[in-house]
């Protein structure tokens, strides 16, 4: 790994830099730390880290960049006419990589020379041979342009490498010789060195901005890209989800309405076990249980939270998907087809936000303060009628709050649905039918294809971009009823 | 010492409503009442004194039993309301806290309307038979409590948008819409200005009338102001309990007379 | 104000005496209070419910039956086997051969054709060939091999299939159960402890008796080193600058509000980031515990952040103000001070993080750790991040999707692994907590 060695190198110059400096200062205070402004190690550390950081973050932004513009110069490279009717260009572009990878790895496993690589009036069947006997993974014979614009990728990229090393290198030497040359026992290092850790942290604090930023974006643009390719009015308002698996034909329903409402009817079974279940274990938990009771219950059904989503799918699709159709199946009540259905789903994604509910709840009821329940006491109320009257009323903000979160944890809660939910689209209000969700078919449609060009592969963007407005509209109403209603109270 | 205003003097004839004999009180370990004998009068405003960590607010507490929400809390001994011993198996806290209110130190109304905060009690005992009675039962406690002249007509808004003292004197004609015959109040004038402070203390007098008051509190003027009757404690003892004007003019224990004069406390 | 209107006061009885309306009133207080008691049996029913399935289901997946079968080539055989064309054949009859003289042996008389132990065991000749074309200097003398069962004579064996339910396929003939019974009875096919469960690969779709999760514990293991590696520093940097130095404006703000938002984004939409920023835009290999690690640093920083600015939170400002008044700069007094009190409950709220990182899946589908078959181990630690690999979540859901139902068992095995790893760190977690929580 080049890259990793690249790395090391401008750690080891770092290095180098932080000794120097450090006995260069050392030195010009005759060895007697007192005289200088800062300690030792901060004159080093200051050496180090201008040497250090420019570097990599040049090394980063380089690696960022770098495979934009070699795309752009080879996509330049293949004529209009060079792309088939049902292809398209990111398509071919996507061979040229592949195209590109085999003959790296031809040229790392010996089947080719490196020149052979290189040769632009190489015969083309005798590569795609030479391709596939070293292992690479060549889907067709290779195209002329495909061949020449590969390999113009590897000349590109291997030019870039180079440059980038030498680039990269360069700042660092020139940052080590930058500290070097300012470290005199009077330069106030300690702050220089203070400053730059500070700027540290902010970047280190910035990544949430940037994951978010990152989020938008990957959804947008292919969105976007989606909506040219299917109209924005037939996804939001077609009520049938059928898409063809053959390819890029035109053929295709992606309707969101059925998974909305599959993932709306199954959100609202997983509220209807939890909510109740869940406030009022939190109540139990919080007005009546002994201290002892609470000890062990409260963590016993945190457990359950603690759990991974993937067993709660298991037990939908093997314990309770089975266990329902038992009682409703055609041999009980005729219901129910098949194990996998709202039903189930909403029932093991109850089960699993019941600790959510309680937990978030009990927080909220221990938030009202004793006076007002001293009140309720005071003037005889039972401890029912307090909790009903006084406690419920006034914790409720805080309370719908936390359901809207666990509404939002069940709209986007993906390996239950998955496993119990069933794959049939479907705008149906039998509960005991399979349907499905948003979360569910982003994962059908993104898993395996590695081809993100065509509208049923895009669709997962758009069906992301509906589930990541939702949730977080609902997650921003939330949070801020729960703050108003701590403000409240604080 | 202090100016003793006239009303203290004219004493009403009286009754004995409460009667409380060796009760001890343990948290936990902590043993924090240690027998305290004391008789509680009819239309008589009873003052417990002493410094904070004394026990007052806690023999309060046990006059109707609102210890009990507090797990590591016991009660030893008796207490008698009308000759019923208060912690006999068979009373039911709920029942009693009904004829025993009380009214608390920091302003406590329930986020509810300020007409639902008075008809809360009068719900849940079932007092009223219909909305118009309930209505009387409300209009009632609010002129009781000196405040229905100031909420008549925003009977409909929230409770805690009222100030601090109409907070207080609205818990305290919550708690009067009850019907009680005892009315205890556990510092109700602590978070209060010296202003809304005089509005509480003229209703504590007026109250007198129809109950038997009982009032903790840390303020020796308060006491001489407003009660007939007071009661000093001391590290969970009661040391003494005589007329206001006994205790403050002519103290029997020195430790009383040292609290009163201001060397303990 | 003295009241004339005493008049519809009720008329209160003696306190020992309840009366009616108190009577319903703590009856209904009784209900109230049962109903949250149900709640929670409710809740621990689940509990429950949730263990026992799961010990019963993936309990089977650690245990295989196998045949144990004490066999002894002779070189002639050796050189006789070697010489024919169809030479894992030739071994197999010489193999079927003594284990029909070990039956007649213990005087059990059944016949069998050679056909049935090939769907008992397989194709057991190319297993022995192996092992002595290795091990040359074992002909001669007696080897004990132990060749796992069939996936449906396992089955048998744990009750999952019975002679009424077997329909005769090339899988398995109901006759050969009789076989099988017998081959117990004499204590050649046995229940032995699976070790390959443990510490093997996945096998192929039609192979669930040789699947084992091996392979993708060192895939999750990859991974949370990533996540490791990434998100404690990240998180730590983010939550000092948040804590200690971030003055009151719209970027601390904005940095506030994403954190708080990114901990509730679904896990699916890391996944897609993942898909979009890293795999597509980025190029990084497909399925690589690498980028799984990349996607779920992502998704547990938001919980790192919040757990240890709450610890940072617990140190008293007066440490801070005791360093600062010896002169030390708010850095130094932050690295030097602060942030050692703090470590334990950073440690804590790191571990559970990585334990929540651990068990998620939905993300790793996405990124092609799923439908891959994870059949060797990476050889060496570069290969270990960048080579495709699977992880413990994504490797039981692949076992769930699969149509034979010996992988359901196999998913619940795996789900007791991943369970045991997930509750180890958390009493890790729990431990560091209870030694040294610190009350201030």
């Amino acid at each position: 790994m080049p890259l990793l060695w690249l790395f090391l190198l401008v750690l080891a110059i770092a290095a180098g830099a932080f000794v120097l400096a450090r006995a260069r200062v050392m030195a010009q205070a005759g060895q007697d730390r007192r005289t200088l402004h800062s300690l030792p190690i901060y004159y080093g550390s200051n050496a180090a880290m201008k040497s250090a950081i420019p570097a990599l973050l040049v090394l980063v932004l380089w690696l960022l960049a770098q495979p934009f513009y070699v795309n752009n110069a080879v996509s330049d490279m293949i004529p209009e006419s060079a792309i088939a009717d049902s292809s398209s260009r990111g398509l071919i572009l996507a061979e040229v990589r592949r195209a590109a990878d085999g003959l790296d790895l031809a040229v790392s496993t010996g089947g080719m020379t490196e020149n052979e690589a290189r040769n632009t009036r190489a015969d083309i069947s005798d590569v795609t041979a030479r391709l596939s006997d070293a292992g690479a993974i060549v889907t067709s014979q290779i195209t002329q342009p495909v061949l020449r614009a590969a390999q113009q990728f590897r000349v590109l990229n291997s030019a870039g490498y180079q440059i980038m090393s030498a680039v990269v290198l360069l700042i660092a030497a020139a940052g080590a010789l930058w500290g070097f040359k300012e470290t005199k026992p009077d330069f106030r290092a300690r702050n220089v060195v203070e400053q730059g850790v500070r700027a540290l942290l902010i970047a280190a604090a910035s990544i949430a901005i940037l994951t978010t930023l990152g989020i938008v974006l990957s959804l947008v643009f292919n969105t976007i890209e989606f909506f040219r390719l299917y109209p924005a009015s037939d996804f939001f308002f077609g009520t049938s989800w059928a898409p063809s698996f053959s390819g890029r034909g035109g053929s295709s329903d992606l309707g969101i309405l059925p998974l909305l409402w599959g993932t709306f009817y199954i959100s609202i079974v997983a509220l209807v076990v939890a909510v109740p279940i869940g406030l009022f274990a939190a109540i139990y938990l919080s007005e009546y249980a002994s201290s002892r009771v609470r000890a062990f219950a409260k963590p016993m059904l945190e457990v359950l939270a603690g759990i991974p989503t993937i067993v709660y799918g298991l037990f939908a699709l093997l314990t309770v998907g089975p266990l329902l159709v038992q009682v409703f199946g055609d041999d009980g009540l005729g219901w129910m087809q098949a194990g996998t259905a709202v039903m189930t789903a909403g029932l093991v994604m109850g089960i699993m936000l019941i600790p959510f509910v309680s937990s978030l709840s009990d927080d909220i009821i221990n938030a009202v303060p004793q006076s007002m329940r001293d009140g309720s006491y005071g003037l005889g109320a039972t401890q029912s009628e307090t909790i009903r009257q006084v406690v419920i009323p006034a914790a409720l903000p805080g309370i719908v709050g936390a359901i809207l979160l666990a509404a939002s944890r069940a709209i986007g809660e993906t390996m239950i649905v998955v496993l119990g939910a069933g794959a049939a689209a479907r705008l149906s209000l039998n509960p005991f039918d399979a349907m499905t969700t948003v979360t569910a078919k982003i994962v059908s449609q993104l898993t395996g294809d590695s081809d993100f060009a065509s509208p049923e592969a895009l669709v997962a963007f758009a069906l992301g971009m509906t589930l990541f407005v939702i949730t977080l509209g609902l997650n921003v109403l939330a949070l801020y009823i729960v703050r108003k209603y701590r403000e409240q109270y604080e | 010492m202090y100016d003793i205003p006239h009303h203290t003097q004219e004493t009403a004839v009286t009754d004995v409503k409460i009667k409380a004999k060796d009760v001890q009180v343990y948290y936990g370990n902590n043993h924090a009442i240690k027998d305290v004998s004391v008789e509680i009068e009819n239309n008589t405003v009873t003052a417990f004194i002493g410094p904070s960590g004394c026990g007052k607010s806690t023999f309060l507490r046990c006059l109707n039993r609102m210890n009990d929400t507090i797990d590591i809390c016991r009660v030893e001994g008796d207490i008698l309301i009308d000759g019923d011993d208060i912690y006999d198996k068979r009373v039911d806290p709920v029942q009693l806290r009904a004829k025993v209110g009380m009214v608390f130190q920091k302003p406590n109304p329930f986020p509810k309307s300020i007409y639902d905060n008075i008809a809360y009690g009068p719900r849940i005992h079932g007092m009223a038979r219909n909305k118009a009675e309930l209505d009387d039962i409300v209009e009632r406690a609010l002129r009781r409590g000196a405040i229905w002249d100031e909420v008549k007509d925003r009977l409909q808004a929230p409770g805690t948008g009222l100030s601090g003292g109409q907070q207080q004197r609205l818990c305290i004609a919550r708690a009067v819409a009850t019907e009680p015959e005892v009315l205890l109040m556990d510092e109700p004038c602590s978070a209060l200005d010296p202003i809304a402070t005089a509005q509480v203390e003229e209703l504590i007098d007026e109250l007198r009338q129809n109950y038997a008051v009982v009032i903790v509190t840390h303020s020796m003027q308060q006491a001489a102001r407003v009660s007939q009757k007071t009661a000093f404690f001391h590290l969970g003892n009661l040391v003494e309990y005589d007329d206001t004007s006994k205790i403050f003019t002519n103290p029997e224990d020195s430790r009383t007379e040292s609290y009163i004069t201001g060397r303990i406390g | 104000m003295t009241d004339a209107s005493m008049d519809n006061v009720p008329v209160k009885g003696s306190l020992t005496t309840v009366d009616a309306r108190t009577k319903k009133r703590n009856a209904a207080e009784k209900r109230f209070k049962a109903y949250g008691l149900v709640a929670i049996m409710i809740g621990l029913f689940f509990l429950v419910v949730l263990a026992v399935s799961i010990l019963r289901s993936g309990l089977p997946a650690f245990t295989q039956a196998e045949v144990r079968v004490e066999f002894t080539l002779t070189q002639a055989q050796f050189d006789e086997a070697e010489s024919q064309m169809l030479k894992t054949k030739a071994y197999e009859n010489f193999f079927i051969a003594a284990l029909q003289s070990q039956l007649e042996e213990r005087g059990l008389d059944v016949s069998f054709d050679p056909a049935a132990i090939e769907r008992l065991l397989g194709k057991t000749g190319s297993t022995i060939r192996e092992y002595f074309r290795e091990n040359p200097d074992q002909i001669g003398t007696p080897v004990t091999f132990n060749l796992a069962a069939s996936s449906r004579v396992d089955g048998y064996f744990k009750g999952r299939v019975s002679r009424d339910t077997v329909v005769d396929s090339r899988f398995l003939e109901v006759t050969d159960l009789d076989l099988v019974d017998a081959l117990a009875d004499a204590g050649i096919i046995i229940t032995a402890f699976n070790w390959n469960f443990i510490t093997g690969s996945d096998s192929g779709v039609d192979n669930p008796g040789g699947a084992g999760i091996g392979v993708s514990v060192i895939g999750s293991f990859f991974m949370m080193l990533v996540v490791l590696a990434l998100s404690l520093p990240i998180g730590v940097a983010a939550s000092i600058y948040l804590e200690e130095f971030a003055p009151q404006n719209w970027f601390t703000d904005l940095i506030e509000v994403n954190i708080s938002n990114l901990a509730a984004v679904p896990s699916i939409v890391f996944g897609i980031l993942g898909l979009a920023v890293f795999i597509q835009f980025m190029h990084l290999p497909q399925s690589a515990p690498l980028v799984g690690g990349l996607v779920l640093t992502l998704m547990t920083l938001p919980t790192i952040i919040i757990s240890t600015r709450a610890s940072l939170k617990s140190v008293p400002p007066s440490i801070r103000e005791a360093a600062l008044g010896v002169g030390a700069s708010k850095m130094q007094t932050v690295f030097h001070h602060v942030l050692p009190l703090a470590a334990p409950g950073i440690l804590t709220g790191t571990i559970i993080g990585l334990a929540q990182a651990l068990g998620e899946t939905a993300p790793l589908l996405l990124i092609g750790m799923v439908g891959f078959i994870a059949r060797a181990y990476p050889e060496g630690v570069v290969s270990g991040f960048i080579d495709p690999n699977s992880a413990m979540p994504a490797q039981i859901y692949t076992w769930a999707a699969r149509a034979d139902a010996g992988f359901y068992e196999k998913a619940w095995g795996g789900i007791i692994i991943l369970l045991i790893f997930l509750l180890t760190m958390n009493i890790i977690a729990i431990i560091l907590r209870r030694r040294f929580e610190r009350r201030w």
